[in-house]
């Protein structure tokens, strides 16, 4: 894992200081609020419906074990025992006091964390592939470029004020699993027909209130010219994109007002400005990084014990066949620890799980944590060995839920639970539908089915790429939850159809059964998956099922 | 055309804790919504907001919200304003205790 430079310690802890004679200052009323608070975003320290809310960065959703148990001590010690993973791999405090939260900081700092840029008008922290370094897949691992693109954008002084915030994500596999195409730039390696690798580069892809599908601004980007080239897309970006309208203001919309071509011009005129102005630093940088994502040293030993309990156990096999996946070492695989139990809410984990899950990565997976932009945590390099030790302990951590990928693993922002901009609720609307399946035990015949839920159209919960998308709304003084359909965040994307009429609180887990349980009588055979079905299809046979009674009166005025 | 003023209650977050608070008769603050100042007159109203506002040293995010009268006080009319009443509703019975701190 990459490690700070004495750059680094020295410029996050004098944020942390700075910050510290910030909240002095706002309690001894030397600060206004409004003083204040754009210097608290930028210190991630957002002020929601309860309380205090502390969003901090994890870089590109890699953690250390040492880093995974201070996050569970700064749980325990300043807020209520638990922490919220989030969809953008970060992990949230909903309850800090203001008095503490330069502790807090100062705790993220021993371990070389921090909450910048968490917030505001900014490069926001970029995300990746959770299996990035182990994936089957995989071209290369992305993190170094990733680290390089943190240490660009961290405090670059041409863009802490764009007209609105700005998401990167990077994957090195064909196999999209970071949603690159829903982000402002969207990095896909690629090899080119000389057998080169380099980056698709994607831009203008965003959910919110207008969902766009990034479109391809380069086909191919040599490797070593990333930096000016991002450069060059932010800067025209900042020129270029609305102040006037802060629903205008993100770039999916410069891209859309001026033209792909446009900004492709711009872009490439800047880049050779740009890539002439840098004079060879940032290779040198990540020729520094590079080392710091070594393949991990693979240990050699026999799989018996793993054949042995997988043919034993149906409970483990279930777990192995849900929530794990093939490694770059046929050793070796990916598992998923699902923070998805049966009516729990998606993506909290108590520090107690947290101590648990660094003590398992220490112990089993090379010291290394991901978290996923799907709420869970991966433990990215097991030998198979290891699996069915790691499997106990994580039922007696109350962590081993075998659901990762079905209707139960549901993505839910914390909506009006939590969310001072949300319109309604999802945590309770997740909660309710994985308890619902549970008990109709339909989920591992149900598969592989997509559903992400957002409490408000800014679509924190991705829920237009969802197979199944929940939007709450607040319909005149009532939760109203509207459902699309057919959304796909990989690399075959698409952006759900609403299916019609939204529904009540009450109303929307019973519609979501009708739905599922339509698919399970539509489909060909259980290898067609819900989106397959859907995409075999249309939309016509589903909303049937959502809105019985619109068939019923289409019938009768026929 | 102007609206019709609906009642309303002065609340708030609390500067240090971020918790929920509303503006009690006698400019005070509180974690019962029950007890704070039921607001039926629209001039009283922003007269009472704006001392709210002149508290930055307490408070944050003073604003007017909708109510009606209970049996105890006022009660939110709105949901979203019933959750700053309620705590969120995922924890609220549990080892978490998010619901005390209310």
């Amino acid at each position: 894992m990459y490690k700070y430079s004495d750059f680094d310690e020295k410029f996050v802890r004098e944020r942390v200081a700075q910050f510290r004679g910030q909240v002095e200052r706002r309690i001894d009323g030397s600060l206004t609020e409004d003083e204040f608070k754009p210097l608290r975003l930028m210190n991630g320290l957002y002020l929601q419906l309860h309380a205090y809310m502390l969003r901090v960065a994890v870089p590109y959703g890699t953690l250390s074990s040492r880093q995974m148990r201070q996050l569970a001590y700064i749980a325990q010690k300043w807020d209520k025992g638990y922490g919220h993973f989030t969809t953008r791999q970060n992990i949230q405090y909903n309850w800090p006091k203001l008095n503490d939260v330069p502790d807090m900081l100062s705790a993220l700092a021993d371990v070389e964390m921090h909450a910048i840029q968490t917030s505001g008008n900014t490069i926001r922290n970029v995300t990746s592939d959770q299996f990035a370094g182990a994936a089957e897949d995989e071209i290369e691992d992305p993190r170094p470029y990733a680290e390089l693109i943190r240490q660009w954008s961290t405090d670059h002084p041409e863009f802490q004020f764009l007209p609105r915030k700005f998401k990167i994500a990077i994957t090195g596999s064909p196999n999209d699993r970071a949603v690159v195409k829903a982000h402002d730039i969207g990095l896909r390696m690629a090899r080119n027909d000389a057998g080169e690798t380099g980056f698709e580069v994607i831009v203008g892809g965003g959910l919110g209130r207008t969902p766009m599908e990034g479109k391809v601004v380069r086909e191919f980007l040599p490797k070593a010219d990333l930096l000016p080239y991002l450069e060059a897309i932010v800067s025209v970006y900042n020129l270029l994109g609305r102040r006037d309208n802060k629903y205008k203001a993100r770039i999916k919309i410069t891209v859309h007002e001026n033209g792909l071509e446009t900004i492709r011009d711009l872009v490439e005129q800047e880049f050779t400005v740009r890539r002439a102005a840098f004079s060879g630093i940032d290779q040198e940088m990540l020729a520094e990084i590079k080392p710091a994502f070594p393949k991990p040293t693979y240990i050699q030993a026999p799989t018996d014990a793993f054949t042995t309990a997988y043919d034993a156990d149906p409970v483990f096999r279930s777990w192995v066949d849900t929530n794990t996946v093939a490694h770059q070492n046929g050793d070796y695989a990916i598992a998923t620890i699902s923070l998805k139990k049966h009516g729990a809410t998606p993506g909290d984990a108590t520090d107690a799980q947290m101590r648990e899950m660094a003590d398992l990565a220490e112990a089993y997976s090379h010291d290394e944590l991901r978290v996923s932009h799907e709420q869970n945590i991966v433990l990215p390099h097991v030998h198979k060995s290891h699996l069915p030790a790691i499997h106990a302990r994580l039922v007696a951590a109350d962590l081993a839920t075998a659901n990762v990928g079905l209707v139960s693993d549901i993505i839910a922002c914390p909506g009006m639970d939590y969310c001072a901009l949300a319109t309604a609720r999802s945590i309770p609307v997740a909660q309710e539908i994985a308890t619902r399946f549970d008990e109709l035990k339909l989920e591992h015949e149900i598969g592989a089915l997509k559903i992400k839920i957002s409490g408000c159209i800014n679509a924190c919960g991705h829920h237009h790429v969802g197979h199944i998308g929940i939007l709450g709304l607040d319909r005149a003084g009532v939760e109203n939850y509207q459902i699309t359909l057919g959304g796909d965040g990989t690399e075959t994307f698409a952006i759900g159809q609403r299916a019609g009429p939204g529904f009540s609180d009450t109303e929307i887990v019973p519609a979501i059964e009708r739905l599922i349980l339509a698919y399970l009588d539509l489909r060909e055979n259980s290898d067609e998956t819900f989106l397959s079905a859907y995409r075999r299809l249309g939309a016509d046979p589903f909303k049937a099922a959502l809105y019985p009674d619109a068939e019923k009166g289409r019938k009768h005025a026929a | 055309m102007s609206r019709k003023f609906t009642p309303k209650v002065v609340t708030a977050n609390d500067l240090l804790e971020g918790d929920s608070i509303w503006m009690t008769a006698d400019g005070e603050w509180t974690r019962d919504i029950a007890k704070a100042e039921y607001l039926e007159d629209a001039d009283h109203a922003e007269a009472r907001l704006k001392l709210a506002e002149s508290q930055p040293g307490k408070i944050v995010g003073a604003y007017l919200a909708d109510a009606k009268l209970g049996e105890n006080g006022p009660e939110p009319t709105h949901f979203r304003e019933e959750f700053r009443v309620s705590g969120p509703s995922n924890y609220t019975s549990s080892k978490h205790g998010a619901a005390s701190h209310v």
